[in-house]
This record gives C-alpha cells, structure tokens and sequence, in this order.
C-alpha cells in the first residue's frame, strides 16, 4: 500500500523528522487561505498522487503571490497527471499540498527500500537529488552510495558515516544528517514498510536537512498492526475492479488485451497469460481465483472480467488438485448461468477427475462452452474464439 | 531416492487442530507421510487425528524424535512458530502460510540458518518425495515416482509440470514449492545442489517468476556446478512493470526481475529455457532422451 507525500509528512513529523509542512486542500478555494495562513511570499502546489515524476508532469508549481497560488491551485485540482509512473491513462488529481518556500544550499536523495538479494533493508543516498533515481542509478550509479542494514543489529553510527562520507558532507552536516537517517530507519521499521523515498532532501543554508518531499509505501502482510496506515489508504488511487476482486480474495490485474482469463494459483495465471501471447491473442487481464477454486469465486470471478468491455473470449484454466475437477466443473456451469455469460468460454480443466468433468461439461451443452484437453490446446483454441474464428 | 524427505521421515504439524491443519494432515498421512503427531498450544494432551497433540514443539521432538515439522498457523504467528521449530531442533521446517510481514521473516530466516535448519517457504506448496512422503498441500495423485527433480515458486503451475513429466512417461523424485514471498527460506541453489548430488535424480525443472534475482543466482551456479540437465521456464513473460502478480514476490521493480533478464540468464547458462509452460514435459523428455 502506498500513500501521498502529505500523509508521508504527517509519519515523519511524529518522530521530528524536520519536513516542508504545509496545508492540503481539496477545494481550490481554499488555496488563498491556506496560502496566507503558511504566510511568506512564495508558495509551491504540489498535486497529490501515488506517483513520481510530478514536476516533469506539470503537477508542481512554484508561485510568487497570492493570485498565482489561486491560479496553479485550480489548474492542478481535478487535471489528468500523467507521468512515468502513472501510465498514459495518468491520475486524476483530487488533493494538493501547499507549502512555503524552503532555503535551499543544496539537494540529496535519501531512500530506504528491501534489498531482495541481501534479504535486509538498504539505504541510499546521493547527491544527485531532485533527479528520477532510477535514471542516476542507471547512467551514474556511482553516485548512489548505499547501506545494508541487517535487522539484527539496525541503524548504526558507521552506516550513517558511510553515507555521510560518501555525500562529501561537513563535520557540522554529519551530524545533522546521522540523527536524520537513524530516525528515519526508525520511521521504516517500526511502520513495516517497504520503501521510503525523500527526493529531494534538502540541505538549508544553517546546514540542517529537510525532507522537501516524501514517499512512503508499505508491506501488505504487515497492515493488520499498523492500523493508523491502514486508515490512510485512498481508494480513489486503486483500479476499482481491482480492489473489489480483493473483497472477494481474488488477485486480479487488468491488462490492455481481449482475451479473459480465470486461474487458480498466481504462477499458473501469469503462465496463462504468456501461453495466450505465444498463441497469438492479447491477455486481458491477471485472475487468481486462488489454489482451490470454488462456484463462488469462479462466479465472481466471471462479475469482474466481464466488466472490462474487451473482453471477447475467457479461458478457463484450473489444475485441480485437492479440490476434484468434477465439483469444479459443476461450479463453472453454476457461475456459467449465475452471471450470464455470453462471450465463448473455453474451459480447460486437468488434475483429478479430469475426464468425469469433461464429461459434465460435454453433457450441459451449453453453446458458448468449449472444452480444451490441455494448456496449449485451451489457449490456441481461446485466441482463436476472440478473433471469431 | 530422493532429497530432503523421505517415507521415514518423522513429521509434526504445527498449527494441528486447526482447520487447514487437520484437512492437510489427513491428505498428508493417507499419502503415507510420516505423521508422529502435531503442536496446538493449549491442546497439549489431546489426540488428533491418532496422534498426539503437544503444547510446544520441544516436547513434540522430545516425545517423538520429529525431524522436520509444517506450519499451517496464521501469518500473525507464522515467524514464531518457525523460530520455535529450529530452537527445538527441527531439521526440515516447512511452512505453508501466506501472507506473513517481510520484516517478521528476516528475523526467522537469519535464526533458522545460525541453527543449521533448513526452511521451505513461505507461501508455498511444501515438498512431496513422489509416493513416500508428502508434506504440504500439493494433490498426491499428480506426483508420479521417477527421475525428475522440481524447483518451483509456484504452487499450481508445479502441479501442472509435474503433470506434464508425468504424461510424458517420466516421474518425480521430490518436487519443491520454495514460495512466491519476497523473502524465502530456501532458494534454487540450495536444492539443485541437493538433486545434483541425489542418484535417482537425472534432470532438474525449474520454475520461476517475475521479481527478485534469485532466477538469475541460480544461473550463475548452474553454469559452474550443476552437471545434470536443467530445464526452466520462467512465468510473467507478459506481466506489466510495477503491479504484483499474487504472489508478494512477483513485481518488476523498475526494469529490474523481468522474465526476460531471468530467461536470458538462464539460457546463458545453458540451461534449457522454454517459452511456453505447455512445453515443460516434452523438454524433460527431449533432454533426458
């Protein structure tokens, strides 16, 4: 789960983690008196999405008196963001965050993010702040210095002097910054989460550092103890076929293609999605209807791929295991009837009791039901249905 | 022959009377596992299914003598009931649960291994030594007795290349589900080093997933020291950059943990990459001649 840049500052701001404050608005006429009430002369309106790159999008603006404020604040509510990370699609901005201006000697980058290979966290810094990290860390990658932190022992003084080091920082920065990056170890671990990314972390000209921006994600499996993050979850920045197939525990990505697909087990659904590329189609989505698949999760299954309007044929694809093909098969032609399905449906279903239920499939004759013997034979023959073949 | 477990095998249960525990365990001994009996705290004394309940896992091993144990208890508990299994001894600790903290799993990870035990999972399928041993959730039935060793992150597409080796005219020694979490007790490595060394294994599947590198350490030590043929095929040839696919583990993080970097790696290594998991069976067969 991620969250905005303002709720990021709220975090840090309870373990005094210095940060730009500011006030968020939803309501562009607002935007005058948040503006006054920071006071200064010099404002930035920063769009809140759950994306990077929204500088270079047109989602930041820096202005120099009131009027501007009011103006860059409606330009920005309600816009379609789009950056690198949003996709084409983009974002539509609901919230923005405005700030003061911040006195800038020089900008980092600080991060700390799971390093799967050590199997610890890791933290990065670098000079280069305010540019799009994976671009330094493609094209320079000497400039990121980074620290595995084993949780065993955690954040320690010589992290943080290798760190410091490497920025080429003064005795005075050093220890401005060692007291930054332990707390924000803290933040990391106590929240669970899975990446933090300040970018750029400002160094202010009496040497202390500032967290300008803020980006927080968290790990999902540990939401259930953190219920303060979970409260700052914003629906409206989820795919909303998405989260309701997670009401029903179905794992569920839409894709650009026509080609549906039901699977059970995350592995076999990914494999199913490549099979329909290699044969030719263009898969419509990822559905995980989970290892045993049932009449009900089968029939919600075919509620969510059917609201995506591409969608001109489903492949049915469930190994059966514990759970026999047989009771599966009665709970397709159940769900099958349930959510009136209509597009060719082929149905390929292997493991125990395979041909009984190829039998009770045969035997419903249903028209838009097509049976397939296995992996290779159920893609070519549900490509071939979406072209209408 | 076969790696990790075997019919004499002394298994536990952890997580026993509960639901998913006692659905899988009968699964587990009607497959002739050898269960000696299971751990509920607070259901010490009882008997479950004909074997005894324990409090804590010492006592289990200490009544016992169990090597290996499974866990079948909720992610909230998951990371505990590992480290309890290695301080007790267990030698093999499987565990099933999805959906335990990353942070609670470097934790277990970092102790199992200063106690020398060997953890599979989590989320994941566990280990089955074909018509021997079955310790996890996997259909017996697919799982013929032959020459082929299985690595995979995955469980259902395991059944599925399981089954395609088996159509094929071929068998199982032992199938692993090593788990689709970002961090996983026990990688690819581990176990091809393990089939390397076992006589009755002659080829090695590999099955792998966008996310993480641990497809492309596996080629790299492939490369220099597994002998034996390895087939792979790596799933999320399709999937987009930055969305989880299911599995925790299964995200491209920016460009990198593609299927086609892990594909290109492997093939590198002159292990025999497919593109289709259709094709996993007749390469088996094709390799082994």
């Amino acid at each position: 789960m991620n969250i905005h840049e303002y709720q990021a500052k709220q975090i840090f701001a309870k373990y005094k983690i210095p940060i730009q404050d500011g006030i968020t608005i939803e309501d562009a006429k607002d935007a005058r008196s948040a503006a006054e009430k920071i006071g200064g002369n010099f404002w930035v309106i920063k769009a809140q999405i759950h994306a990077g790159g929204r500088g270079k999008g047109g989602g930041v603006k820096f202005a120099k008196n009131l009027e501007e404020v009011e103006k860059f604040a409606s330009d920005i509510l309600g816009m379609t963001l789009i950056t690198h990370q949003t996709g084409p699609a983009g974002r539509i901005v609901k919230k923005i965050f405005i700030a003061g201006g911040v006195d800038i000697k020089k900008e980092y980058y600080l991060g700390i993010v799971l390093d799967r290979t050590a199997e610890m966290p890791v933290m990065m810094a670098s000079t280069e702040g305010g540019m799009e990290i994976e671009k330094v860390a493609a094209e320079t990658p000497e400039k990121i210095i980074k620290v595995g932190i084993d949780p065993l022992i955690g954040f320690q003084a010589f992290h943080a002097r290798k760190l410091a080091f490497g920025l080429n920082l003064s005795k005075e920065q050093m220890k401005h910054f060692g007291k930054f990056a332990k707390t924000l170890y803290q933040v990391y671990s106590n929240t669970d989460a899975s990446l933090i990314e300040i970018n750029p972390l400002v160094l202010t000209s009496d040497d202390m550092f500032i967290a300008l921006d803020a980006k927080m994600g968290f790990d999902d499996n540990a939401l259930y103890r953190h219920p303060e993050i979970l409260k700052m979850r914003d629906l409206d920045e989820e795919e909303s076929t998405e989260l309701e197939a997670g009401k029903y525990g179905l794992s569920y990505v839409k894709l650009d293609g026509n080609v549906g697909c039901m699977v059970n087990g995350a592995g076999l659904a990914m494999s199913t999605m490549d099979i329909i590329k290699l044969s030719g189609g263009e898969p419509a989505n990822f559905l995980d209807v989970g290892g045993a698949a049932s009449a009900e999760t089968v029939a919600k299954g075919f509620e969510i791929i059917l609201k995506d309007k591409n969608v001109k044929a489903i492949f049915v694809n469930i190994f059966g295991g514990i759970v026999r093909c047989d009771r599966i098969a009665n709970g397709i032609l159940e769900a099958t009837e349930k959510t009136n399905v209509k597009v060719p449906l082929v149905v390929r279903l292997d493991g125990t009791n395979s041909s009984e239920a190829a039998e009770i499939l045969k035997s419903a004759n249903i028209e838009n039901i097509i049976t397939a013997t296995d992996l290779a034979d159920g893609a070519q023959k549900v490509v071939n249905a979406a072209r209408g073949v | 022959m076969s790696i990790l477990v075997n019919r004499d095998s002394r298994v536990i249960v952890q997580g026993f009377t509960g639901k998913e525990g006692t659905f899988h365990s009968e699964q587990c001994i009607e497959y002739g596992t050898n269960i000696v009996g299971g751990v509920t705290p607070g259901k010490g004394g009882q008997i479950h299914l004909g074997k005894p309940v324990f409090n804590t896992v010492i006592e289990a091993v200490e009544s016992t003598n169990a090597k290996v144990s499974v866990i079948f208890v909720p992610p909230a508990f998951s990371a505990d009931a590992v480290m309890e299994a290695a301080e007790a001894g267990i030698e093999v600790i499987v565990c099933i649960t999805e959906g335990i903290p990353v942070a609670d799993m470097m934790i277990a990870k970092k102790y199992v291994q200063k106690k020398g035990a060997v953890l599979i999972g989590p989320n994941c399928p566990g280990i089955i030594s074909a018509e021997e041993a079955k310790i996890g959730i996997m259909p017996g039935v697919v799982f013929k007795k032959g020459n082929v060793g299985v690595i995979s992150k995955s469980g259902t597409l395991t059944y599925e290349a399981a089954n395609q080796v088996v159509q094929a005219g071929l068998g199982i020694t032992t199938a692993i589900g090593i788990g689709g979490d970002p961090i996983i007790g026990t990688t690819y490595i581990d176990l091809l080093k393990l089939f390397e060394k076992d006589s009755a294994t002659e080829a090695i599947v590999m099955i792998g997933e966008i996310g993480g590198d641990l497809e492309i350490q596996a080629a790299k030590y492939i490369e220099k020291n597994i002998t034996k043929p390895v087939v792979a095929f790596i799933a999320g040839q399709t999937a987009p950059k930055g969305k989880r696919m299911g599995h925790a583990g299964a995200i491209i993080a920016g460009s990198k943990g593609t299927a086609k970097e892990k594909m290109d790696a492997l093939e590198a290594a002159g292990v025999h990459v497919v593109d289709s998991p259709a094709d996993i069976g007749k390469k088996v067969k094709e390799v082994l001649g």
